[in-house]
């Protein structure tokens, strides 16, 4: 579907097939829990009940009586690791409470852990779990933000005044005034549920001690190795060389909340080290519901103000913002705030966010990161004004747009990154026309209007949005001549299924010229490159990609230096031919890479190097973007609802997107297409509830719906490229966008269809019942209405 | 503190059942803890590590298998009870290291991206072809719906069983 | 998420499960299928301390027998095995169709008919379905055998008749007239969830095509399969149509009283049920009419 601008580029831009997938399908992939580690221990945490609650007394008696139990550590026990683990994205002004790996007096949410058991088997650890006396007092909770900002209500945190971990404000222009004078103001309230990551794979840590180097070797299931082992350096206080954080090769997804750090990924290294033995813990999906880091919900209150054209003059929203029992960050909420003017000008703009403690699991970035949650509202209300003006809501798009000619685009406000938000590069008018053109719009206008007439209800949803990626501050490579006389292409970077090991590759054939059965990539292991900073926000391919390029780059002129001194000639005259660098293409004169790395690497031992080479053929580049890429797209959805029982069929979906120039494009509609089907589960399905108590209410996946094949509609996807100019490979994130825009689509399409029937759609995600539920109470208003 | 450690002890005796079966072709005999899964009993003692664990409860269907040529979730089901049954697991179902037409079917068709579901997608659609051919979109996505894919959207899943049901039936692969 | 501890038994005979069973009492659980009692054992919210595995009594429990007057399904049929049963399709659509929905493949390739009921979950598909087929559950112990209705047998939710000491031997259901046409409509939230709400309904028809039988139960939304016996009244007599619905939707919302929860409200639920019962009766017509056709 996709072709590539990138000049001159013999494998960016190819579809190829994936390195990384023979062993996946044949069983031989090495995630955590497969890895050989003999007589490993098992680990299990015991693990909060409650909301809320203090910690009376805990007895593990019992539990260490039990055969097969090796130790238990309450975190009273483990005093020295009990610091606080740092929120990821700070603000001055947060009020910010320490998350201690195993709190040993205060416990904030339900699962949140407070001993660990290890034994023989994780059957055996849970059956000590049973064991364990604790007794509580239990606390009043906080189990959602409209409880958490009521004056007089309970505190998340005991003896604390207030909930609000801190307030974000954003403007430009000032949209009160603008607002006080606008010809037409709409208000409404949204509130917007997003869920959790569900990678299919859970969280997963193990940790060997290695007495005799002093060394620990951690297996972490992360996102993030480098900012983990940066973590354990500072709480164990450990040099970071003697940490050696490994994310396993094959690490099943990530989505978001592997990309945070946990009490688990520094309980278990630790105790590996007490105990001397390894010692392994699987989260196991009934954790992961509960304890894995999710993003809950945010209510918004929106207000447009705009003139009879149905241009914008301002807009202002208040956001209540669930930040969970701590902040693990303010990533979240930041990115909401800078997401809402989306594509459109809008002159005026105030946002202000309340991000609130409540009593459930710390929430942070899951795959759209805060950005759903913006385009909805912005979307929600771009239909309203139509609807207000009886204009088509394409229409009342198009005059908001900004125009392919106004980049770099300043929107007046700041991006979480720190730099003011500026789009770098776009055509947001493009992607609008090219998805109407794809979802048939104006047909599908007429079919509307026909089939209401048959009490059919067809709707139309439409979606623009755009998307800050590519964050800072760097991220590296480094490019090697094995001694074998191969490319190692070493990345700081950990995948989670996005296969690196083939896009780097093909990135690196193009830097040096040479085919890519030369080239190996490896990932995600903190001895092997020392400086990186993890796969999130979409920002791998536009950071470490220009990185790879560069050293790679840099390791051709030096193989070729090195090839010209051996051949003796110019480097200008030597070129790859297979393996060999040759002189004018001449495989009678030649050297081999396997004879370079002879030569400058393996050397003779005590002999002089030959004059003019180089020893150590190895480079290496750090890349750091000045600031965010912005990617965009448009969604189109034409669905139908069956007003009785609320069912939504999705007749056709229509995709643009732009991620500027395209590396592999299997891979990237692969992106796309994933993230689109989570954005269905965010539209329409997920939903981690929780009860008055701060109980968790769907923590299977019997009452937590993922969807599955038969949820995910048949999409058309398109392709436009805007290259980014932040960047030398034009790149930009495409790990989000399929997500982003998706429950807003979806949401705009149900409302367009139940428009007759004057039902509102105020909340994600829509579901059957609520569509049921807002047609009957959009009749009882008709009739109290019609009583008056 | 505290030194809540004990001193290691005797692996410790449970009741063990002996469980014979055949695994991909391959007879096993091993003593199990009857509460022990078939899962686990594949993962751990037979050290088969292809099948994997998901979710624990039989819907995300990561650790499907087929038993007896059903497939079955193997987290539903005990060690036990796969005694003197014939089990296929991931591992057996590429042959002389050459993919099976499905395997090749989810390579060629971008089916996987992070992997960890993708073992328990080719043994139901195996499983699934073998009961029945698949004749268009709806069925396909009939067939892959007891499984869950976090990653790729299922497009690939679809395309990819469309193509090998074709092949078997030697037509082109539906639309 | 590892069950806890449990002594195993696999009895080869019935004789021997019964034993098992009177042996053992409170403190012993059947384990047929397991597809719905292996998940509670991996979450621990049950741990029992004997399991009786019943999956080895015998071939004889593991086919349905179609009879000249009754049909009988006993312990170890699956699931799938009677959804892909050609005879069984023929002399109980209903349940074919029920079946279809009832989880995955996967589920139903273990899972059994009589494991199903046994679980009592009043969200089920089956427990519905064998109530309006009017079916007959065969309790056996060691102190003798009973036979018992599905207003008998399903007491509240996941609770049944079933005695510590007893097991669900068969369940049969008597061979259906010509004239009996059926259907079973649900609605969850994906495909294979336990429904928000479902129908069974079962009509026999005069020459005229006005009902002249007919037992309609749903599920999901009591606290076990439930009779919709005003609606039941309301349909006899009459020949399914467009004037008749909005009185039967009514008397079908009128006589549940289910309970709102994450997935659904009650109020909606209630409505629910009504459009199922009016597109189960729907279909029965629709299928009677396609018969005469």
């Amino acid at each position: 579907m996709t072709e590539t601008v990138v000049p001159d580029a013999a494998m960016i831009g190819r579809r190829m097939e994936r390195r990384e997938d023979e062993r996946l399908l044949t069983g031989h992939g090495a995630y955590l829990d497969d890895l050989d580690l003999p007589d490993a221990l098992a680990a299990a945490f015991l693990r909060s009940p409650h909301a809320h609650a203090k910690i009376l007394s805990f007895d593990a008696t019992e539990a260490l009586a039990l055969p097969g139990v090796v130790a238990v550590y309450s975190g009273a026990d483990l005093p020295e690791i009990q610091k606080p683990l740092a929120p990821k994205v700070q603000h001055p002004q947060l009020r910010d409470y320490p998350r201690l790996p195993m709190p040993p007096e205060e416990l904030h949410y339900v699962g949140e852990p407070l001993a660990v058991v290890i034994a023989e088997s994780r059957y055996l650890a849970e059956d000590a779990l049973e064991l364990i006396e604790v007794d509580y007092e239990v606390l009043p909770a906080v189990s959602s933000t409209a409880v958490a900002v009521q004056e007089a209500g309970p505190k998340a945190h005991s003896g604390d005044e207030t909930n609000v971990a801190v307030v974000l404000s954003q403007s430009a222009g000032d949209a009160a005034k603008a607002l006080a004078g606008a010809p037409n103001v709409l208000s409404d309230e949204f509130f917007v549920m997003r869920g959790g990551g569900h990678s299919m794979e859970p969280r997963a840590v193990a940790a060997r001690f290695e007495p005799a180097t002093g060394q620990v070797t951690i297996w972490d299931g992360t996102q993030a190795p480098h900012y983990a082992r940066q973590q354990l350096s500072v709480i164990y206080e450990m040099a970071e060389d003697d940490i050696r954080l490994i994310a396993p090769r094959d690490v099943g997804g990530g989505f978001g909340p592997k990309a945070q750090f946990y009490g688990e990924e520094v309980v278990i290294p630790w105790v590996a080290m007490k105990l001397g033995r390894a010692v392994k813990w699987i989260e196991d999906r009934q954790e992961n519901f509960i304890t894995a880091m999710m993003e809950r919900s945010q209510t918004h209150r929106v207000e447009v103000g705009f003139d009879d054209d149905g241009r914008l003059i301002a807009v202002r929203d208040f956001v209540e913002h669930d930040q969970g029992a701590y902040c693990a960050g303010l990533q979240v909420p930041s990115i909401t705030t800078s997401t809402v003017p989306g594509p459109y000008h809008v002159p005026n703009i105030a946002v202000e966010l309340k991000a609130c403690y409540t009593n459930m699991v710390p929430t942070s970035s899951v795959r759209g990161a805060g950005r759903p949650q913006a385009v909805f509202v912005m979307e929600r209300m771009m239909d309203r004004i139509a609807e207000h003006l009886g204009l088509d809501p394409a229409e009342v798009r198009r005059r908001n747009l900004i125009q392919a000619d106004e980049f770099p685009y300043k929107v007046g406000i700041m991006f979480r990154d720190g730099s003011p938000l500026t789009y770098d590069s776009g055509d947001f008018p493009a992607l609008l026309e090219g998805t109407l053109e794809r979802i048939g719009y104006d047909e599908a206008r007429e079919l509307q209007a026909k089939l209401r007439g048959e009490g059919r209800y067809l709707g139309i949803g439409l979606s623009v949005y755009v998307e800050g990626c590519g964050l800072g501050p760097y991220e590296g490579a480094k490019v090697r001549l094995t001694n074998k006389g191969r490319i190692l292409v070493t990345l700081a970077a950990a995948g989670q299924g996005q296969g690196y090991e083939t896009v780097y590759a093909q990135i690196a054939a193009d830097g040096l010229g040479l085919d890519m059965e030369h080239i190996e990539v490896k990932t995600g292991d903190t001895s092997r490159i020392p400086f990186g900073q993890g796969t999130f926000a979409s920002r791998i391919t536009a950071t470490c990609g220009p990185a790879v390029m560069d050293a790679a780059k840099q390791m051709r002129q030096r193989l070729l230096d090195t090839a010209a001194i051996l051949l003796g000639c110019d480097a200008s005259e030597v070129d790859f031919v297979g393996d060999k660098a040759c002189l004018g293409g001449n495989l009678e004169k030649s050297v081999s890479l396997q004879q370079l790395a002879q030569t400058a690497n393996i050397g003779k031992h005590g002999i002089t190097l030959p004059r003019g080479i180089k020893a150590g053929l190895e480079t290496s580049s750090y890349f750091s973007p000045e600031r965010a890429a912005y990617a965009s797209g448009a969604h189109a959805a034409l669905v139908e609802v069956d007003p009785e029982t609320g069912e939504i069929k999705i007749l056709k979906y229509v995709i643009g997107h732009d991620c500027g120039n395209v590396i592999n494009p299997m891979l990237v509609d692969g992106q796309v297409l994933g993230g689109f089907a989570h954005g269905i589960g965010n539209a329409m399905y997920e939903e981690p509830v929780y009860d008055v108590e701060g109980q968790p209410q769907a923590a299977s996946y019997l009452d937590y719906a993922l969807v599955s094949a038969t949820e995910v509609p048949p999409v058309e996807l398109f392709h436009i490229q805007t290259p980014s100019p932040l960047n030398p490979l034009g790149v930009k994130g495409a790990g989000e966008g399929g997500t982003i825009p998706a429950p807003a689509a979806i949401a705009n399409a149900v409302e367009d269809a139940l428009r007759p029937l004057k039902a509102r759609v105020t909340r994600a995600p829509v579901t059957p019942a609520r569509i049921v539920d807002a047609i009957a109470a959009a009749e009882t208003a008709a009739e109290t209405a019609g009583q008056n | 503190m505290r030194d809540q450690v004990t001193e290691f002890p005797a692996r410790t005796e449970a009741e063990t059942h002996t469980v014979s079966c055949s695994v991909n072709g391959a007879g096993y005999q091993s003593a199990v803890d009857p509460r022990m899964t078939l899962a686990d009993f594949l993962r751990e003692k037979l050290r088969l590590t292809g099948t994997h664990l998901g979710c624990e409860h039989g819907v995300c269907g990561a650790c499907t298998v087929i038993v007896d040529g059903a497939a079955t979730r193997a987290c539903l089901m005990l060690a036990v009870q796969a005694d003197g049954a014939a089990v296929e697991t991931v591992e057996g179902l590429a042959s002389d290291g050459e993919l099976a037409p499905l395997q090749k079917a989810f390579k060629r068709n971008h089916a996987l991206q992070c992997g960890f579901c993708t073992p328990g997608f080719l043994m139901s659609v195996t499983a699934a072809l073998r009961e029945e051919t698949v004749t268009g979109e709806e069925q396909a996505r009939e067939v892959l719906s007891g499984n869950i894919c976090r990653c790729t959207g299922y497009t690939g899943l679809v395309k990819s069983v469309l193509e090998v049901a074709a092949t078997r039936t030697g037509e082109e692969p539906a639309k | 998420m590892k069950p806890a501890r449990f002594t195993y038994h696999s009895p080869r005979s019935l004789d021997e499960a019964l034993a098992d069973l009177q042996g053992y009492g409170d403190d012993a659980k059947v384990l047929a299928g397991g597809q719905s009692l292996m998940p509670m054992l991996n979450f621990r919210l049950a741990s029992f301390e004997h399991l009786v595995d019943v999956n080895r009594l015998g071939a004889e429990y593991a086919e349905p027998t179609f009879g000249d007057t009754r049909v009988t399904i006993p312990l170890l049929v699956r699931q799938r095995q009677l959804e892909r049963s050609e005879e069984a399709a023929r002399l109980l659509p209903v349940l074919t169709e029920a079946l279809h929905q009832v989880a995955h493949p996967q589920i139903r390739n273990r899972g059994t008919i009589c494991g199903s009921l046994a679980h009592a979950d009043p969200a089920a598909e089956l427990p519905s379905v064998l109530s309006v087929l009017d079916a007959t559950f065969t309790l056996v112990s060691a102190r003798g055998i009973r036979e018992v209705s599905a207003e008998e047998f399903f007491l509240f939710h996941l609770t049944t008749s079933l005695e510590p000491d007893e097991l669900l031997l068969q369940v049969s259901v008597p061979r259906p007239p010509a004239n009996q046409f059926s259907s079973f409509r649900e609605f969850a939230t994906r495909r294979g969830d336990f429904a928000l709400a479902g129908v069974a309904a079962v009509c026999e028809f005069d020459e005229t095509g006005a009902v002249s039988a007919c037992r309609i139960s749903a599920a999901g939304v009591a606290p076990t399969p439930h009779r919709l016996t005003d609606v039941e009244a309301l349909v006899t007599g009459a020949r399914p149509g467009e004037d008749l619905w909005p009185e039967v939707e009514a008397a079908a919302r009128a006589q549940v009283e289910p309970t709102g929860d994450i997935h659904a409200s009650a109020e909606y639920r209630s409505r629910l049920t009504g459009v199922l019962v009016k597109r189960a009766l729907t279909d029965t017509h629709e299928k009677l009419e396609a018969s005469r056709a």
